[in-house]
C-alpha cells in the first residue's frame, strides 16, 4: 500500500489550501449525530458540526459542558457511542461496517489530525527538533533530513528556531505551547484541534501562543479551537459554537454571536466574561 | 613464600576466573535489560489474560532465592529431559532472575508516566510498538537509572552463587586456592577487591550516565 501515508495529494501540496477555496467541497471535519457518555452521563448529546477546510472554528462553554470531550472524540482520544466522525470525507474509528477501524488504520486517520493539548505534552527526553521530526520521520517515514528541513521552517514560522537544540524542560510554558504547535503542524494535518491551549500559561505569555494561532488562521490552516478568550475567539474564528450540558446550543458566526445572541444562556455568559 | 607471594604466582587463575565473572555477567545483564523490556511491553496492553500470569511470574521470580533458580536450572531441568551445562544453566538464571527485577523497576515507573505523553503521541499517529520503543522505554530507562545501577551490582553478586553449580568464575578461583594452599583469608581478600573495584567503576559509569538524563530533567542525580 503505497499511498499508506500521502491520502490525496497531502504530500504534493504541503501548504494548506488558502482561505475561501470555494470549488473544495468535502468538509475539513464532519460530525454526525455525535452522542457520548461516561458512566451513563451523557456528555455530548446528538452534536452535529462541520467544519470547512480555511475555516477557524472557536468552541465555546462552561467547565464541564464537554468541550474536550468533542475536540477529543475528533480524533478518537474519546470513543463516542453514537455518530459519525470524518477527517477531508475519510471516517475515523469506525469501518463502513460499522466495527472498530483496525488499530493501524485508526494512526493512520489519526495523523491527518494535529493536537495541541493544554499542557503541551512534549515528550521531554527529545529536544525541540526532534519533538517536531519524531512523528513526521517515524509515523509518516519522511526522511530525516526532508523532516528536519521542515521542522525548521515551522519552529521559524512559531518564533522557536532559535531553541531547536534545547530540552524542552528549559522552556517557559509559552514557548512549549508554540513548540507544540509546531509539532503538530509537522504532520501536515487536514485539522488543528487545540483544547485551551492557553490556560496553562502566565498571562503574560498567553498572547504569544495566540498570536501564533492567529498567524495560522490568517495562513488559512482550519483549525477546531477550545478556549476562553473571548476576544481571541471573536477575532480569529469564522464560526463560534457554544456547548451547554453536551448540547450546541448556539452556532454562529462570531460577529452575530457576541453582538446578538439568541439564547439567554449566552448572554449570561458573554456577560460574565466581558 | 608468603601467603601473598602464593597467591601472586596463582594470578593467572584470579584472571581467568575474573574474566568468566565478567562474561557472565555482562551476557546476563544484556539479556536482562532485554527481558525486562520485554515483560515491560507485553505488560503495556492492559490484556488482563497476558498480565495477570506475568505478573505472577515476575513477583515469583522475586520472590524466589538466586540459589535455588540456579541449582533447579541446573538440577532440576534435565528431569524434564532439557540439559543445559552449569555456564548457560548460570547465565540464563542470572538473566531471568534480573530480568524480572528489571522488569518491576520499569513497571514501577511506568505507573507513573504522564498519560498526556501517550495521548500526544496517539494524536500524532504513533502506534504502541513504536511508542514504547522510541516515547516510553528511553524515558522510563532514564527515569530508573538509579535502581538499574543498583541491580547492576546484584547481579554481579549473584555471579558469584554459580561456583556452587560449578562455573568456574571469580569466586570458584578463590575457592580452590583457599582450598589447595589453605589461604581463605587471603584468597578472598583478593576477590572482595574484584567485586569492589568492578562495582565502583559501575557506580561512576551509572551516575556519568545520569547526566545525560539531568540535562532533559529527570534530574534523579
Ligand atoms: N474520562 C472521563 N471519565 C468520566 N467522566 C469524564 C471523563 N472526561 C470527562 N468527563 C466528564 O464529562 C463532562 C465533560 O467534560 P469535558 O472535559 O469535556 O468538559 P470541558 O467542557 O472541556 O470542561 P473544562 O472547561 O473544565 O475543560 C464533565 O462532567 C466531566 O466530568
Ligand atoms: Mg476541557
Amino acid at each position: 500500500m503505497s499511498d499508506l501515508h500521502a491520502t490525496a495529494g497531502r504530500q504534493a501540496t504541503p501548504e494548506p489550501p488558502a482561505a475561501g477555496n470555494s470549488h473544495v467541497t468535502t468538509a475539513a471535519v464532519s460530525i454526525r449525530n455525535l452522542s457520548k457518555s461516561f458512566d451513563d452521563v451523557e456528555v455530548l448529546r446528538d452534536v452535529n458540526l462541520e467544519v470547512k477546510q480555511g475555516d477557524v472554528v472557536t468552541i465555546l462553554g462552561s467547565s464541564g459542558s464537554g468541550k474536550s470531550t468533542l475536540l477529543r472524540c475528533i480524533n478518537w482520544l474519546e470513543q463516542p457511542e453514537r455518530g459519525t466522525i470524518h477527517i477531508a470525507g475519510e471516517r475515523i474509528g469506525m469501518n463502513a461496517d460499522g466495527r472498530p477501524m483496525s488499530v493501524k488504520a485508526l494512526a493512520r486517520v489519526r495523523a491527518r489530525t494535529g493536537m495541541v493539548f493544554q499542557s503541551f505534552n512534549l515528550w521531554p527526553h527529545l529536544n525541540v527538533l526532534h519533538n517536531v521530526t519524531e512523528a513526521p520521520i517515524h509515523v509518516l517515514g519522511q526522511p530525516r533530513q526532508e523532516a528536519e528541513a521542515r521542522a525548521r521552517e515551522l519552529l521559524d514560522k512559531v518564533g522557536m528556531s532559535h531553541k531547536q537544540d534545547a530540552y524542552p524542560n528549559t522552556l517557559s510554558g509559552g514557548q512549549k505551547q508554540r513548540v507544540a504547535i509546531a509539532r503538530a503542524l509537522a504532520m501536515q494535518p487536514e485539522v488543528m484541534l487545540f483544547d485551551e491551549p492557553t490556560s496553562a500559561l502566565d498571562p503574560e505569555l498567553v498572547g504569544e501562543v495566540l498570536g501564533v494561532i492567529k498567524a495560522l488562521s490568517a495562513e488559512g490552516y482550519t483549525m477546531v479551537i477550545v478556549t476562553h478568550e473571548m476576544a481571541f475567539s471573536r477575532a480569529v474564528s469564522d464560526q463560534v459554537v457554544f456547548l451547554e450540558k453536551g448540547l450546541i446550543i448556539e452556532q454562529a458566526d462570531p460577529e452575530t454571536f457576541f453582538t446578538r445572541p439568541r439564547t439567554e444562556r449566552v448572554q449570561r455568559f458573554l456577560e460574565r466574561h466581558q | 613464600m608468603s601467603n601473598w607471594q602464593i597467591l601472586w604466582q596463582a594470578r593467572d587463575q584470579f584472571w581467568s576466573g575474573f574474566l568468566s565473572t565478567m562474561t557472565i555477567f555482562g551476557c546476563a545483564i544484556s539479556a536482562a535489560f532485554v527481558i525486562g523490556c520485554v515483560l515491560l511491553y507485553l505488560l503495556e496492553g492492559s490484556r488482563p489474560r497476558l498480565a495477570v500470569p506475568l505478573r505472577v511470574f515476575i513477583d515469583g521470580m522475586r520472590m524466589l532465592p538466586f540459589l535455588i533458580l540456579a541449582y533447579l536450572l541446573y538440577y532440576g531441568l534435565p528431569s524434564f529431559g532439557i540439559r543445559l551445562d552449569a555456564w548457560w544453566s548460570g547465565v540464563g538464571a542470572l538473566a531471568v532472575y534480573h530480568g524480572c527485577y528489571i522488569a518491576e523497576i520499569f513497571r514501577g515507573s511506568r505507573l507513573t508516566f504522564p498519560p498526556g505523553q501517550i495521548e500526544a503521541a496517539q494524536a500524532h499517529g504513533f502506534t504502541r510498538s513504536k511508542m514504547f520503543l522510541r516515547l516510553i522505554l528511553p524515558q522510563i530507562v532514564m527515569q530508573t537509572r538509579p535502581l538499574l545501577g543498583n541491580q547492576l551490582i546484584y547481579a554481579l553478586k549473584d555471579t558469584a552463587f554459580l561456583v556452587i553449580i560449578t562455573v568456574q568464575e571469580l569466586t570458584a578461583a578463590a575457592n580452590s586456592l583457599s582450598g589447595t594452599y589453605f589461604i581463605p583469608t587471603e584468597a578472598f581478600i583478593v576477590v572482595i577487591g574484584f567485586y569492589w573495584a568492578v562495582s565502583i567503576v559501575m557506580e561512576v559509569i551509572v551516575k556519568q550516565c545520569g547526566r545525560f538524563g539531568s540535562r532533559r530533567g529527570f534530574d534523579n542525580v
